[in-house]
């Protein structure tokens, strides 16, 4: 059975699921009944200064894409409402009780040096294992200077990394906001302030939806709406992206990233461990379907860890990096072609007219005595996939290799390239 | 069974049979419809084929992709729409239609996982919504002067009168029966369409104007074709099967033996089911969804022992398949491979069936096999098959093969005489007859046009 423990930046777990800075994590309530469950971390949602914030009513939005729910999901709820001595009182009870898990604790306090050292030693008493500089919610708070604001501007980042280092021994981990051009600036700032971790993505800045008959964002607050912070399954191939650059990026190589964006299943963990995460923090899912979900991440990731004999964690962490090139050098002759499978096929035709409409005119359709017929004309097909994304049925359409035998050539040395370099 | 003891009974028929309450819940809706998320998680199960397999299989060539696509947008009143436009009865066809050998049995998810796309039910969810709000979304053209007489108020009759509204034209229905709908009206069972809504949906039709509708009013009775000829522009017959077949054998006249048509439509016109007298032992002779409908609804009145009997296999039954299955969940007994051989009775009252034996030979047709048997029954209903019966005979349009002979446009051979619905050949079906009427509204509208502009030309 694969040993999925993992030590994240000094912070032990006896698993890489987390879940994220967020509701389910507001208080010791949630956060027992979510080590109950089986999560091997949580990041406490965020801690500021007294007096607490004041939350809106209602606070969520969500998008439900062809009868899916909540395939995005968008908040424009603050940090902890709560008082800070109460906050506090839990996380020391509930690390003493939960030894052996993650206990993380998010911060967020204005950008001057004296309310970060105040905070600290609060935190550090508490027996947390780390905290996480939150830097990157981007409603409301960023508008107090705070969140993104910080995040959005990665000389803050370094700065507000460096005192912290300066005035705790607990390890740092700096949360970063995807609400800006290069994910890569703000992570190499939190590096040079010394940060012993960075995890991302925060939620994208965003309108989830527009109450048609309230003429108003969603959700509506009295008539009104603001902009919201975006996450769950729809966020994850941006979060996905951000995770590797950082991950390959040779100036932060090497640093421990916890990967956040739309995880919701063991599949999408082993996704973000592959390009590099060495954690991985969980929200949406968990507010869709409550903590007992982390029972199938748990067994299915180690499922496929002993199909694949991966013994631990590291043993495929960031294997996928590598591969993750520039558009430049992908190989030019490199070809495939779609394979329809006809004992598969049901007819419906949608290969058909997406590739007739919007791309190459590469799928036959023949009506006869025998009924309906798709098929690809290989001359025209060049192997874009899009028929087998349309194809409603699992290995009905494959995309084949086209043997060119021709060796590797990439656009830096491609005749048409008129910059192109001269061959190797 | 102790021999011949039951002939010496006396027939048990009797009333309230069942209480009221019972009644009134099994001859409320068969299938009730979807709530409004069933509709989207069942709308989101559509593919949205491309050249849709469902759409070439309707009748009436419903759009039926795009109108569950505005289910699951929420454009309601476009998928009612979307339906209406093909199929004015698209209402009654969403409950009464055999999808599953139509539309559903089409549907790629059949083939893929032997569980379709509810399309009727579906359909149903748009048309219920329109119809609840009481909205009228078509309009007639400006009165064109012409005159259209249709002769028969069912499906087929009102279809074509819709679509000929549209165009402007008036029209001027004669139907025999008290009421209009046909067998909509008189030959579904009740379950199939309660709570008036055969009535409902002519008054939706009847909404657009330009149609008046006679009843009591019979072709070959109280009119006649060259007259109609004469004083209208084109006429349209939707005559239906008047007529019904016979068993086949000797049939003395004895009391409790009844067509399973008039059985069903007494039903339907009954606002007390209970007061119905039905019989303790029932046996229905044939394989239709006439048989199907007449044994259910004697089951739901308190028979207590109802059989079916088909001379061929359930193959072979025009009943589909579920159909049949419904009647067996329902208790109905249904018993293959044997034909009536002779009525027994006593006293001029009918105590119960000779059956012998058959198989089909290795052409399909049936041959009587070796063996008898015998079923008591306190009543019998026949229901081996309508037929459409001559009304006049001078001067009609050509028939053969016991229906009105009729081109792809549903002319007759009698020119400006057109026909649709079950008096013509094919699918004896509510689908297949709104699209004979909606074919035959076009063309009639065409060739009313193309003389026109002869006329000036």
């Amino acid at each position: 059975m694969a040993d999925l423990r993992v030590d994240f930046a000094g912070i032990k777990a006896p698993n890489p699921f987390w879940l994220a800075s967020a509701p389910p994590t507001d208080k010791e309530y949630n956060v027992v009944r979510a080590f109950r469950a089986g999560w091997g971390g949580v990041v406490w949602k965020t801690l500021g200064e007294d007096p607490p914030i004041v939350n809106v009513s209602s606070r969520y939005g969500a998008v439900t894409y062809n009868g899916a729910r909540v395939a995005g999901f968008s908040n424009i709820e603050l940090i902890t409402d709560r008082p800070l001595a109460v906050n506090l009182r839990e996380i020391k009870a509930v690390k003493r009780d939960w030894p052996d898990r993650a206990l993380v604790v998010s911060l967020m306090v204005p950008c001057e040096e004296e309310s970060w050292r105040r905070i600290l030693p609060l935190v550090e008493d508490t027996g947390a294992d780390g905290i996480e500089l939150n830097f990157g919610c981007p409603h409301g708070m960023s508008e107090r200077g705070m969140g993104s604001a910080v995040g959005q501007v990665p000389d803050y980042v370094e700065m507000v990394t460096r005192w912290c280092k300066q005035h705790t021994r607990m390890p740092v981990i700096v949360k970063l906001t995807p609400n800006i051009t290069d994910i890569r600036a703000p992570a190499r700032a939190a590096k040079r302030g010394g940060a012993d971790a960075v995890s991302l993505i925060n939620t994208i800045q965003s309108i989830v939806a527009v109450d048609l008959d309230a003429m108003a964002p969603e959700p509506v607050v009295g008539g009104q709406g603001s902009h919201g912070g975006y996450c769950g399954p729809a966020v994850k191939p941006i979060a996905l992206r951000m995770v590797a650059e950082i991950a390959r990026d040779p100036e932060t190589s090497g640093l421990p990233i916890s990967g956040i964006g739309g995880i919701s299943t063991w599949r999408d963990a082993a996704e973000f461990i592959a390009l590099g995460a060495g954690s991985v923090q969980v929200c949406t899912a968990a507010m869709h379907h409550g903590f007992r979900i982390v029972d199938d991440m748990i067994a299915g990731l180690a499922n496929w860890m002993d199909e694949k004999s991966h013994g631990v964690i590291e043993d495929f962490s960031g294997r996928a990096v590598r591969n993750f090139v520039n558009w430049e050098a992908l190989d030019l002759n490199y070809k495939t072609v779609a394979r329809i499978d006809q004992a598969l096929c049901i007819k419906c035709g949608l290969c058909h007219i997406a590739c007739e409409d919007t791309s190459h005119q590469a799928i036959a359709y023949e009506q006869s005595e025998a009924g309906r017929r798709f098929s690809v004309i290989d001359a025209e097909c060049v192997g874009c996939n899009l028929c087998y994304h349309v194809c409603p049925v699992e290995n009905c359409i494959t995309m084949v290799e086209e043997v060119s035998g021709k060796p590797k050539l990439t656009w830096k040395h491609h005749p048409n390239n008129p910059m192109r370099e001269a061959a190797e | 069974m102790s021999g011949d003891a039951f002939l010496s009974e006396e027939p048990d028929i009797a009333s309230h049979r069942r209480d009221e309450a019972a009644l009134v819940c099994d001859f409320a809706d068969a299938h009730k419809p979807l709530s409004p998320d069933a509709a989207l998680v069942e709308a989101s199960r559509c593919y949205f084929c491309f050249d849709a397999p469902c759409t070439a299989a309707c009748p009436t060539g419903i759009d039926v992709p795009g109108f569950i696509r505005g289910i699951a947008t929420g454009n309601l009143k476009g998928a009612a729409l979307k339906i209406l436009e093909e199929n004015i009865f698209g209402g009654s066809c969403a409950r009464v239609c055999p999808t599953e050998i139509l539309c559903e049995r089409a549907c790629v998810r059949t083939a893929q996982e032997e569980r379709p796309v509810a399309i009727g039910a579906l359909q149903r969810r748009a048309t219920d919504w329109l119809m609840a709000r009481n909205l009228q979304p078509f309009t007639a053209a400006p009165a064109s002067g012409r005159r259209i007489a249709v002769i028969g108020a069912g499906p087929a009759g009102l279809a074509c009168a819709h679509r000929l509204a549209r165009f402007g034209h008036r029209v001027e229905i004669f139907e025999a029966r008290a009421k209009p709908g046909g067998l909509n009206e008189y030959g579904i069972a009740a379950y199939k369409l309660p709570d008036d809504f055969a009535e409902r949906e002519i008054d939706f039709i009847l909404g657009i104007g330009h149609i008046a509708i006679a009843t009591e009013k019979a072709l070959g009775r109280d009119l006649s074709l060259a007259s109609l000829r004469r004083d209208y522009d084109a006429v349209f017959l939707a005559l239906g099967q008047a007529g019904v077949n016979a068993l086949g054998i000797e049939e003395t006249p004895l009391a409790g033996v009844e067509d399973a048509v008039s059985f069903i439509a007494r039903l339907r016109q009954s606002k007390d089911k209970g007061s119905l007298p039905i019989g303790r032992r029932v046996v229905v002779i044939g394989g239709g969804n006439t048989a199907i409908d007449a044994a259910t609804q004697a089951r739901l009145l308190g028979a207590e022992e109802v059989s079916i009997v088909y001379r061929r296999g359930p193959a072979q039954m025009s009943a589909t398949g579920d159909e049949q299955a419904w009647a067996e969940t329902h208790g109905v007994g249904i018993r293959h491979f044997a034909a009536p051989l002779r009525l027994l009775g006593a006293g001029g009252r009918v105590r119960g069936v000779v059956f012998q034996r058959t198989r089909l030979d290795a052409n399909g047709a049936v041959v009587l096999d070796r063996g008898e048997f015998t079923l008591p029954a306190d009543q019998v209903f026949k229901a081996v098959g309508q037929r459409f019966v001559l009304p006049e005979t001078e001067g009609f349009p050509v028939v053969k093969g016991g229906r009105i002979v009729v081109d792809a446009k549903r002319r007759t051979t009698i020119a400006g005489v057109y026909a649709g619905g079950d008096c013509i050949a094919g699918l004896d079906l509510t689908v297949r007859a709104v699209e004979d009427g909606k074919i035959a509204a076009e063309a009639i509208h065409a060739d009313l046009s193309e003389a026109k502009e002869h006329a000036h030309g």
